[in-house]
């Protein structure tokens, strides 16, 4: 029997008081079987994508044909993303935790066969060690695992995200309650300063002393304050945000009610990124069960506190996740930025006090009351308190989402959590910080990663992205992407953002191009740092980073385009030519059938040739090529 | 009232004042084009960038909406304000390329030639929204808006068609820094022909 079930079984009434969620969460656990068979089915956005929902059905239908003793009748549980999306779709067999890797429905019966009835494990399946190619059984013997410290990440992948009682069962409200009953407003709040957690969207502000500047704004203007979840995440290839909202959406919540109780906030909003629906459906589930029990309204756990949120889609720009964008935006006024001396712990929402926190920032609250101040700030280093959530991406093995203490160096993340680059080797940069972050190389690979010094590399922390490159990306080629993205993405309010952006992109064109002289990439760089300096909004002032980061680490290869028109990584078309390597060929004629422009011949059985005429430059023989024989130069 | 310093010479604002509004009570200038007494401050157009010092901390801010405040100290030039203007008046001379008043002006502080690729010769909407912020908070009708977003931001009716909101009031002409609202006016209110014979 599934927890899923449980919420049938148990008489969903209004908590009373903390003795009342005592008592509820006991009850939960002793129909909890811990020698239960559970089969935990990954349903992250990931998985879903993956093939997971089929998973799901398969283990639904052959355990409905089978006869299994009913005291093991197993519950199938649907989960958050667990993290490792690049090998979805996930299952995990509870209770010996054994974790498969790419399950398709054909492989249900198997493992219903072998280790649900049976408990041994289906060695096809599991996940195999990078470097040795041995298979592992559990989450805990996988390096991608167990070199995190998943605090923010802990329930994602073992609860149910749209069952309350699942919440509970580990511990859930629980710090909610203790805060209500046990603690005043100001000491949530001094707890919140003590343990040093910095704002984990942006610029890593300490939450403590933002909290505590809109409490004092509050006092001073008698206003209403506002607290506000920023769920907007809209940097390419970031999904921690997003995971965190639909894998564990009480979490962010309980952190939203202790943050209310702690300022004395009646209203909060969460605004989500509207490409989200399932976070969105899975906090507005949330927001219902905790009401139901008392837990969000009035007169929470008759305490006498009262405080709701609701929930706003975002308006589908990446600038309305900048806070006075995302401000106008809850207004109901087009998401475009204020310029901003005033701070919005002044004027914010309607030009009250209002404190805006990113998802994961609200999610740590709930630990940091439940377990204290003094641990949190045991974790990291002395200025960089905590964990961090990372969406690890690109050309790396593990891709997926990682947490570790702040501090952790890049070369752990990359190389010993993320297993390293495909095909091995040094990778040449990872970007930080998002598409307005910077390029690191790998000489700094064992750089801690903090909020300082990312900012002394000349990147950023931003909300977490890590975009891994190697030989293979080009430094060019990645500014212009970034660039691209941002220019689309520019309001258009400033003139600086508005004009500048386009033309940082239109010189880095002709770069990739081949033209272009050191003229240019003065120009280029003095015209970037007006921008730093000018635009209105951080989204101006940051987007020149990629390409002032990689000018400064790897400016032979901006040289190498405009001087020798030579692109080294082999990306920038104008610049690359494809050849076939008469050794390495066998003349199969794969890529002759694939060219989309008839620009390989040779007979069958010897080496074939590329017409560099007709040949369009676009990858496709290269990508064919079972034998490496298509040569990039 | 506040005291501070502006360019080493110390100098008083009414509370509420922001530094452009004590710069220019005192006769200290600092190029402008998105600002109008009229209409609430946007901090669009970045021209009136100043820098703050204090010790070895900089910071450059826009000084339309930057509030005075006691001991600032303000610099109206620097190497960092001359670069950001240079950049953009670069940048509206290859933009708008017909209007003579970013010439000029741009000309004053020393740019006279720009070495971006002009696109329409011409343009010369600049893009500030006075007109639409004049429409808006002083007319109070909401004739002209600001059409699509970002880097393909135009000005003109809602739809790109005349308006009936239209009062023909003519502000908006009349804070157009660049006399670019002047010529389309006639796309927003429609020709005034053709309103007659519609209205006969
Ligand atoms: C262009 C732009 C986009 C941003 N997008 C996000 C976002 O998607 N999520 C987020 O939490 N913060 C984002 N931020 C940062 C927010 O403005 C703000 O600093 C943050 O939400 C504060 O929360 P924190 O202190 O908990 O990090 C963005 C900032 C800029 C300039
Ligand atoms: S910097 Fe860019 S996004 Fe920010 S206000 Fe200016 S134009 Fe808009
Ligand atoms: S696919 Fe490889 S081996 Fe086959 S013809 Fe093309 S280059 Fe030669
Ligand atoms: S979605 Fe399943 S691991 Fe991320
Ligand atoms: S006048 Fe201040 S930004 Fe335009």
């Amino acid at each position: 029997m599934g927890i899923a079930n449980l919420a049938e079984k148990i008489d969903a009434k209004r908590l009373e008081s903390s003795d009342d969620l005592v008592q509820l969460r006991r009850e939960i656990q002793m129909r909890q079987d811990p020698n239960q068979v559970q089969i935990v089915v990954c349903h992250g956005t990931g998985c879903l994508v993956s093939g997971s929902p089929a998973v799901t059905r398969a283990f639904k239908k052959v355990l409905g044909e089978t006869d299994i003793e009913a005291k093991v009748m197993p519950g199938v549980k649907t989960t958050g993303c667990q993290g490792f999306c690049s090998r979805g779709p996930l299952v995990t067999i509870m209770p010996q935790g054994i974790f498969y890797e790419r399950v398709s429905p054909k492989d249900v019966e198997d493992i219903v066969e072998q280790t649900v009835k049976n408990g041994k494990p289906v060695e096809r399946l599991l996940y195999k060690d990078v470097n040795t190619g041995e298979p592992l059984q559990t989450m805990d013997e996988i390096p991608f695992y167990n070199l995190q410290t998943r605090n923010v990440l802990k329930n994602i992948g073992t609860i149910d995200p749209t069952d309350i009682y699942d919440y509970i069962a580990v511990g859930g409200y629980q710090a909610l309650a203790k805060a209500l009953t046990t603690m005043t407003p100001e000491q949530v709040l001094e707890e919140v300063e003590k343990s040093g957690i910095r704002g984990r969207g942006g610029a890593g502000f300490p939450a403590g002393r933002k909290w505590r500047g809109a409490v004092q704004a509050k006092e001073r203007k008698n206003q209403p304050l506002y607290v506000v979840v920023n769920g907007d995440e809209g940097d390419p290839g970031a999904f921690m945000d997003g995971s965190v909202m639909e894998g564990d959406p009480h979490a962010v919540l309980e952190g939203l009610i202790l943050g209310a109780y702690a300022m004395g906030s009646e209203k909060g909003y969460m605004y989500v990124r509207a490409e989200y629906p399932l976070a969105i459906q899975h906090l507005e589930m949330a927001m219902a069960a905790a009401r139901e029990l008392g837990l969000l309204g009035d007169n929470i756990l008759n305490t006498g506190f009262c405080f709701d949120a609701q929930i706003n889609r975002g308006a589908g720009a990446f600038v309305c996740g900048e806070s006075t964008a995302l401000f106008t935006s809850i207004e109901g006024k087009a998401g475009e930025p204020r310029p901003k001396y005033v701070r919005s712990v002044e004027e914010g929402l309607w030009g009250c006090p209002t404190v805006l926190n990113n998802v994961e920032t609200w999610a740590n609250i709930p630990k940091i009351i439940d377990k204290g101040a003094e641990w949190y700030a045991s974790i990291g280093s002395p200025n960089n308190t905590g964990t961090k959530v990372f969406s690890l991406v690109g050309k790396v093995n593990n891709v997926g989402l990682v947490e570790v203490p702040l501090g952790t160096s890049l070369s752990t993340i990359i190389e010993d959590i993320g297993g390293g680059i495909p095909g091995g080797g040094e990778f040449k940069a990872v970007q930080t910080g998002g598409p307005s972050g910077g390029c690191i190389p790998y000489k700094h690979k064992d750089a801690p990663v903090d909020y300082d010094s990312l900012t002394k590399l000349g990147s950023m922390m931003g909300s977490g992205g890590m975009i891994v490159m190697d030989k293979r990306d080009c430094v060019v080629d990645v500014a212009r992407y970034f660039l691209k993205f941002l220019e689309e993405e520019s309001c258009g309010k400033c003139n600086p953002c508005r004009l500048g952006l386009t033309r940082m992109r239109e010189i880095l064109d002709d770069f990739s191009k081949g033209c272009g002289s050191e003229q240019d990439i003065e120009d280029l760089m003095s015209l970037a740092t007006s921008i730093q300096d000018g635009a209105l909004c951080a989204l101006g002032t940051s987007a020149p980073n990629p390409v002032l980061t990689t000018l400064h680490f790897f400016k032979d290869e901006y040289l190498a385009h405009i001087k020798d028109q030579k692109c080294p990584a082999g990306v920038c078309k104008d610049l690359i030519t494809y050849s076939i390597d008469p050794d390495a060929c066998t003349g199969c004629g794969a890529c002759a059938k694939q060219c989309p422009n008839n620009a390989i011949t040779g007979e069958k059985k010897e080496p074939h040739t590329i017409d560099t005429d007709a040949c369009i430059r676009c990858g496709i023989c290269e990508e064919t090529c079972k034998f490496n024989a298509v040569l990039v130069s | 009232m506040l005291k501070f310093r502006i360019n080493d010479i110390d100098v008083e604002a009414e509370p509420g004042w922001t530094v452009l509004e004590t710069a220019r009570e005192y006769g200290i200038e600092i190029p402008t084009l998105c600002f109008h007494e009229a209409v609430q401050a946007s901090g669009a157009c970045r021209l009136c960038m100043v820098e703050l010092r204090e010790g070895d901390w900089t910071k450059l801010v826009a000084s339309c909406v930057y509030p005075a405040k006691d001991g600032l100290n303000v610099y109206t030039e620097s190497e960092r304000i001359t670069n950001v203007r240079r950049w953009i008046f670069e940048m509206l001379l290859s933009e708008c390329p017909a209007s003579q008043e970013i010439r000029d002006m741009a000309a004053k502080y020393g740019v006279t030639s720009t070495r971006f690729a002009i696109k329409d010769p011409e343009q010369d909407c600049i893009m500030c929204g006075l007109c639409t912020r004049v429409c808006a908070e002083v007319v109070g009708v909401h004739a002209i808006a600001t059409q699509s977003r970002g880097v393909y931001k135009r000005i003109g009716s809602p739809f790109m068609k005349p308006n009936e909101a239209c009062v023909a009031c003519g502000s908006c002409v009349s804070v157009c820094p660049t006399g670019a609202m002047a010529r389309r006016i006639d796309l927003v209110r429609g020709k005034m022909e053709e309103n007659q014979t519609n209205a006969a």
